[in-house]
């Protein structure tokens, strides 16, 4: 395979590897754990690198891996013991791990090939270099299998959990009651965190890993509200990040992890521009469209409550319209010539006088009793 | 050790910049951690690379107070975007700290990557604010770091009352007519000064501890937020100038690390020994009065 495929296909699996459990870090809302994480991974695999004196040795992802569960566990701990809250607790216990592990590095630098620059930010085009060989054959770079193999195991527990997730994120009471044992999955869900987060940091740096973990999840979050849309839907802009990121990282000769990152905040943006019902787009026409609808329907009432009385002359004349409702006048003719428009109301010299339609319009609104 | 302190006169400098940056974050850092805004602190840190780099290659200078300028006009734009996903998406606070805190961070990378592989040579030095280099710091830098820090104490103690009205009770601060947003800015603005202040001493990467453990520290102790404030401030000076003296009595010790060390020590003895509040207290509190039936 050729250089170029190679990274990029480390990245996309990657993307995709990081983006399953971030949209339930995400729905949970504790994509911020992901962040403490990746961070103290780096001592788990200080701390097992001591004990086996081998840097390749899968001891060191277990390790790692078990380092992220305690990061969760201390902060747990802390935030239990209410003296500190939560968001504290993180921000206490992550900073002072990871600075426990690069104090360590610094001091046996000389034995640990382990360069902290490169774990926080990832040398995507490195990891080729790594080959994984088997009985003498080249079967491919090392991070690719690796990643591959946590993106399976975590696809395998996604779809035999998937029930139990599903539930325990979007109502932890009615799991609890069912007997879905919430802490397991919680746990369960913060060791796939962690495995993958020391899969991924290996290739693509730790702060990578959070922004592959939340920016993908968030931008699907806005486009859909079924759970496997929402799934599907991240992989995907991970993948595309990927290869946009690594592209762009090719032509600029810059860091390919920093470019990926950057993707998935502007894919993010995006979807928050642009999303058909959430987006800032929609939000704003909504709102425009909303405004229309209100004047209408305050003309429409104050024609049904003056017509046919004495005032009706003086209420429900276009030109007085705009006195009596305390509009501008130019805001009053629009009004007027929308509803008109809409077939609301018909104007005879002057006179404004609702339509049947007009009628069951205010119907709608008032409630139906009134008329 | 402390006669090195007195005499020696870069240790002397290094120590007075971490020790000013403890106090000027250890103090609003308060504010940030009675707020629940800890980890926009670490988000806004992480923010500030690409200002950082952004500074330097639009003015070319590597002059502190203009990439400190950087960082605060970046690290305030994350906090901009953070507040503005929370209040227009369903998104919630974590998700929007993580995405802008990450996505910032590998812009950061990608133009600090790209100024690097330019071939002069004048970027050099730039990556130090990823971790930070206390040890490099000079004169010229504390004396930055002492007015944008002066600057943000003198405006937190003109707008003293309305602060602590707003961080106890925003809804009550509202009532009382006072310009709850207009504050809630100023408070970040200023924390996001703080935070720029220390980028350079201990990085990105780990500024959110000097944001979080002093004041957790200093929670431990009293009730009362006069004296929490005075209280965070002191720990994050004293972690600041022993976390340097500490790193430089000993060989390969990176100095931002040990000062994390250090002020996270401080929150963790507070945590458990604090009068009143420590968990060690609470646990003899718990047990005695069984341990006497028992006898």
């Amino acid at each position: 395979m050729e250089l170029f495929t190679e990274i990029i296909l480390i990245a996309i699996v990657t993307a995709v590897a990081c983006a399953l459990p971030g949209v339930f870090l995400v729905l949970r809302r504790m994509a911020m754990i992901s962040d403490a994480i990746t961070h103290t991974v780096l001592l788990g695999i200080v701390l097992a690198f001591f004990v086996v004196r081998d840097i390749t040795s899968p001891v060191l992802v277990v390790a790692a891996a078990g380092a992220g569960v305690a990061t969760v566990v201390l902060t747990e701990l802390l935030s239990r013991s209410n003296r500190v809250r939560e968001d504290a607790a993180i921000g206490l216990v992550f900073p002072l791990l990871f600075s426990i592990a690069v104090i360590l590095i610094a001091q046996y630098a000389g034995r640990i090939h382990l360069d902290v620059d490169a774990v926080l930010l990832g040398e995507l085009a490195f990891a080729p270099l790594d080959r994984f060989e088997f009985a003498g054959n080249d079967l491919g770079p090392r991070s690719l299998w690796l990643m591959s193999g946590i993106l399976m195991v975590s696809l395998a527990l996604l779809i035999t959990f998937y029930k139990e997730l599903k539930l325990a994120t979007f109502d932890a009471a009615l799991a609890a009651a069912f007997g879905f044992a919430p802490a397991a999955l919680h746990y369960g869900l913060m060791s796939v965190v962690s495995l993958t987060a020391v899969g991924a940091f290996n290739a693509v740096g730790s702060v990578l890993v959070v922004a592959l973990m939340v920016a993908p999840p968030a931008a699907a979050y806005l486009l859909t509200d079924r759970l496997p849309h929402m799934l599907a839907l991240s992989a995907l802009f991970g993948a595309l990040a990927a290869i946009l990121g690594c592209w762009v990282a090719f032509a600029l000769n810059a860091s390919i992890a920093g470019a990926m990152a950057v993707m998935t905040g502007l894919i993010f943006c995006l979807a928050w521009m642009f999303a058909p019902q959430r987006g800032l787009l929609a939000q704003v026409v909504w709102r425009v469209r909303q405004r229309w609808e209100f004047a209408q329907a305050m003309l429409a009432v104050h024609l049904l409550h003056h017509q046919a009385t004495v005032q009706a002359v003086v209420e429900c004349q276009a030109a007085h319209l705009s006195e009596h409702l305390n509009w501008p006048p130019a805001f009053t003719e629009q009004v007027v010539r929308r509803a008109e428009q809409r077939g609301l109301l018909v104007q005879q010299n002057g006179m404004l006088t609702l339509t049947d339609q007009g009628r069951r319009f205010v119907a709608t609104i008032l409630g139906g009793d009134e008329l | 050790m402390l006669s090195n302190l007195l005499f020696d006169y870069t240790l002397r400098t290094v120590a007075l910049g971490s020790g000013i940056m403890g106090v000027v974050s250890g103090v609003l850092g308060a504010f940030a951690v009675l707020r629940r805004q800890s980890l926009l602190g670490d988000a806004m840190s992480h923010a500030a690379l690409p200002g950082i780099v952004l500074a330097f290659i639009i003015t070319g200078s590597k002059e502190p107070l203009v990439l400190m300028i950087g960082a605060a006009v970046a690290g305030w734009i994350g906090a901009l975007f953070v507040m503005a996903i929370i209040s227009t998406t369903r998104i919630k606070q974590d998700g929007a700290l993580g995405l802008i805190l990450a996505t910032f961070f590998g812009f950061g990378l990608v133009l600090l990557t790209w100024v690097q592989a330019r071939p002069d040579a004048a970027q050099a030095g730039l990556d130090r604010y990823l971790f930070g280099q206390a040890a490099t710091l000079l004169e010229r830098d504390v004396a930055a770091m002492a007015a944008i820090g002066g600057a943000a104490l003198l405006v937190l103690a003109l707008f003293w009352k309305e602060c602590a009205i707003l961080s106890f009770d925003p809804d009550f601060a509202r009532s009382m007519g006072l310009p709850v947003h207009l504050l809630s800015v100023l408070l970040t603005s200023l924390l996001v000064a703080a935070i720029s202040i220390g980028l350079q001493a201990v990085g990105v990467v780990l500024m959110s501890a000097l944001i979080v453990a002093p004041a957790v520290a200093a929670r431990q102790w009293t009730d009362r937020l006069g004296v929490m404030v005075v209280l965070s401030g002191v720990f994050g000076a004293v972690a600041g100038v022993g976390g340097v003296v500490l790193s430089g009595a000993a060989a390969r010790l990176p100095t931002g690390p040990v000062i994390v060390v250090c002020i996270s020590a401080l929150a963790l003895i507070s945590l458990l020994f604090a009068p009143r509040r420590g968990l060690v207290w609470n646990w003899f509190r718990v047990n005695r009065p069984v341990a006497r039936q028992g006898a």
